[in-house]
């Protein structure tokens, strides 16, 4: 295996409570040293990092990559080299791939198709229930075997609590976590935007806060009786936030993250019937976003992920309620997350935490830092380096962005996975 | 590439009528003169005048309407242009032809104008973004969205009764929720400096945030009908009695359906209208939609002078000195 130095660069690592300019050093893939270089050591490859950040490889806790089932739009090739390029090292995928990943073939094709792709280390999460219907348990001992760091129904509802309650039941026997989307079926209907001023405006059927409030209250009170570790992914009201708040204040377990684009958007943005602001769940208002931002710098969203969603170009070409949910997201997660440094909502190594070593806590995944003898998962960042969004520029197959045209600071010249250059601008 | 301007030309003319929200009250104002100098065309002897000769529109309904297919192609006809129907009642999709195939493929046959009816909000702002530059786009209904041309038909009814919008009070009861005609409706009344526009309606059909788009809610239909000028009944499908949003078309009439004894609480000479169809005895009675201040059937007729307005405004747009004549 290589051995590499990278030096000049500005290494932040939040986990150690490290921002300083040092040389950093890799051999056999893994991070052997930093500021001095261990005796005999003989770098294969240096690296100048100068006016760079030297960063841990970042870790989604959200992101589809289409595969299988989605092919057209998307391959786990194709978006772990876009991962690669965006820095992130660790994606964690949903089970709704078709076939569900209720199965630990699945699961198995999924690493096994990353790993020869060999962009970036793809994690699965299990489905919580068979076929993700919400009636009969998954084999989750089988999951968890198969990799699988956590169980979730993605986004299809759990109607029947009860199946919910032993799933949850069933999950914390086995020392799982359990990953929650709060919607009410029921309340979410038809929606496709959330009901507000521009719902009203567009006459577009609407999803309601409610919707979100409701569902994760009875989720909260589920986690506090059966003891479970919860999750909350991709949340989108304040007043959803702080209600975890409060169940985290009695010492219930649980967190929350929320995707990057939610930190900027609002229903504000889908103005004319922008499709690629049609999202699940929407974005809502301005009051919301700074509610999530509010709760981002205290800690209560302990992390923002991509929820990167890629679609094909007809996916999006049609009237509003017609076109498909979700936004390509993993190329604007690093410049954005450190942008909310710029805009003062986190310090800048918070920023990095919550894409690093902080989503890493949360599904105990060994990821997301540059402590000595961990994998060497890192990038290297031009923070100055603008950016135009564009589908020129994005490597995702999806170009379904909502930041199309956004002039972005920061771009990733390299990308180390395990100790190898698996991106280089 | 996603603003209300692609209503308009690089020389700011009016290029689509997709909807009423981002027009100015001048722009508004030009189309209501306009179909005032139309209106008097169908007593003539020759209802025909050439000015859209040689240009071929296309009424493209993906939900079935009478009222507004025929009052749109009596339009086009009477300004001389060749007219082709277009209904898809079920929809685009069901011969597996995208949307976007089927515009194309109409474009190649070298049409002038679509006049569009979808089932989906946004489907005319859609469709408009991506026609090829030669061609104009009406939105006659799309979802809950916008009914321009019934918006605009509506005010020059309430103009040719009651004239100044300024001193006016307009009520519009019923279903808002659903309704693309009370947005456009809203919208027109609103920049044209309505006094005050009221919505009355029972909660489950009335948007928590409609008072954003500058209107006021009553949900006791005496109340909102005090001192109205003009009354505006809403249709209200049959379909709003599944899903929990009504008990019955029974109680819905008791709260909501125009009667007489209602119609007592506006102004003597309030006006009352009507989109159409009516449902007789659910939201109007027939003594109300039948009486003397019912001006339902005449609003029909402006119709097609409103229409023949936004037509020759939209595709005349090059020889804009003609439509002196």
């Amino acid at each position: 295996m290589m051995k590499i130095e990278i030096r000049n660069g500005r290494v932040i690592d939040p986990a150690n409570n490290i921002d300083a300019i040092t040389p950093l050093f890799i051999s056999d893939g893994k991070v052997i040293a930093l500021g001095q270089a261990p005796a005999g050591f003989m770098a294969e490859q240096i690296i100048d990092a100068s006016n760079r950040l030297v960063l841990p490889g970042l870790v989604d806790l959200q992101a589809r990559l289409r595969e299988p089932g989605l092919e057209h739009k998307g391959t786990i090739a194709s978006e772990t080299h876009a991962a690669a390029a965006a820095g992130i090292t660790t994606l964690c995928c949903p089970p709704d791939t078709d076939p569900v990943l209720d199965t630990e073939s699945v699961a198995e094709q999924m690493r096994q198709r990353a790993h020869s792709a060999g962009y970036a280390r793809v994690i699965p999460l299990g489905a919580l229930t068979a076929g993700l219907k919400g009636e009969q348990l998954a084999e989750m001992q089988t999951l968890k075997d198969a990799g699988c760091v956590a169980m979730s129904n993605a986004r299809q509802p759990i109607i029947n609590t009860l199946v919910l309650r032993r799933a949850m039941e069933y999950a914390a026997t086995l020392g799982l976590t359990v990953v929650l989307h709060p919607e009410d079926p029921f309340l979410a209907s038809n929606g496709c935007i959330h009901e507000g001023a521009v719902s009203t405006r567009l006459g577009l059927p609407g999803i309601p806060e409610c919707a979100e409030v409701i569902a994760i209250g009875r989720d909260l009170r589920l986690v506090e009786q059966t003891g479970v570790r919860a999750h909350f992914a991709t949340l989108s009201s304040a007043r959803a936030v702080e209600m975890v708040a409060k169940a985290r204040a009695r010492g219930v377990p649980v967190t929350a993250d929320v995707s990057m684009q939610q930190l900027y958007l609002t229903e504000m943005d889908v103005n004319y019937f922008n499709s690629l602001c049609h999202v699940r769940p929407p974005f809502r208002t301005q009051r919301d976003r700074d509610g999530l931002r509010a709760a981002l710098s205290d800690g209560v969203l302990g992390a923002i992920c991509s929820d990167h969603q890629p679609h094909d170009l007809d996916a999006k070409l049609a009237p509003f309620a017609a076109t498909e949910p979700g936004s390509s997201g993993l190329e604007t997660l690093l410049p954005l997350a450190l942008r909310l440094a710029e805009e003062k909502v986190l310090s800048l190594s918070q920023a990095i935490a919550r894409v690093t070593c902080d989503p890493a806590r949360i599904f105990g995944i060994d990821a997301g830092s540059l402590s000595i003898g961990t994998r060497a998962d890192l990038c290297i960042v031009d923070p100055q380096a603008r950016w135009t969004i564009s589908d020129k520029t994005l490597r995702s197959r999806g170009k379904n962005s909502p930041f199309l045209g956004w002039e972005l600071s920061g771009r990733v010249t390299h990308t180390l996975l395990e100790g190898r250059v698996v991106y280089q601008l | 590439m996603y603003t209300n301007n692609i209503q308009f030309d690089a020389q700011g003319n009016l290029r689509h009528f997709l909807s009423i929200e981002g027009l100015r009250r001048e722009k508004l104002v030009e189309i209501l003169d306009l179909a005032e100098s139309f209106a008097n065309i169908g007593d003539q002897a020759v209802k025909k005048v050439p000015l859209l000769r040689g240009k071929t529109i296309v009424n493209l309904f993906f939900e079935t309407s009478t009222r507004t297919r025929t009052t749109f192609e009596l339009a086009a006809k009477r300004l001389s242009a060749d007219v082709l129907n277009i209904n898809i009642a079920t929809s685009a999709t069901s011969k597996g032809e995208s949307l976007l195939d089927m515009l194309h493929n109409l474009e190649a046959m070298h049409c002038d104008m679509f006049v569009v009816r979808h089932f989906d909000s946004g489907a005319a702002h859609f469709i408009a973004q991506h026609v090829a530059p030669h061609i104009s786009v009406i939105n006659a209904g799309d979802g809950r969205h916008a009914h321009p041309t019934q918006g605009m038909l509506d005010a020059f009814t309430i103009r040719r009764h009651k004239g100044d919008f300024a001193k006016l009070r307009v009520a519009i009861v019923g279903d808002i929720l659903h309704s693309r005609v009370a947005r456009s409706e809203i919208h027109a009344l609103t920049t044209l400096g309505t006094a005050e526009v009221r919505v009355i309606g029972p909660k489950t059909l009335i948007p928590k945030e409609i008072g954003t788009l500058g209107v006021h809610v009553y949900h006791d239909m005496a109340e909102g009908l005090q001192d109205a000028d003009v009354v505006i009944m809403l249709r209200l499908q049959k379909e709003r009695m599944t899903g929990a949003l009504l008990p019955s078309e029974h109680e819905y009439f008791i709260n909501y359906g125009l009667t007489e004894e209602k119609l007592a609480c506006a102004k003597p000479d309030a006006i009352v209208m009507h989109p159409g169809p009516i449902n007789r005895g659910v939201e109007i009675d027939s003594a109300v939609a039948d009486g003397p201040q019912s001006v339902i059937l005449e609003q029909v007729s402006n119709g097609i002078a409103v229409r023949m307005a936004v037509m020759s405004m939209v595709l005349g747009r090059q020889q804009s000195g003609e439509l002196e004549g």
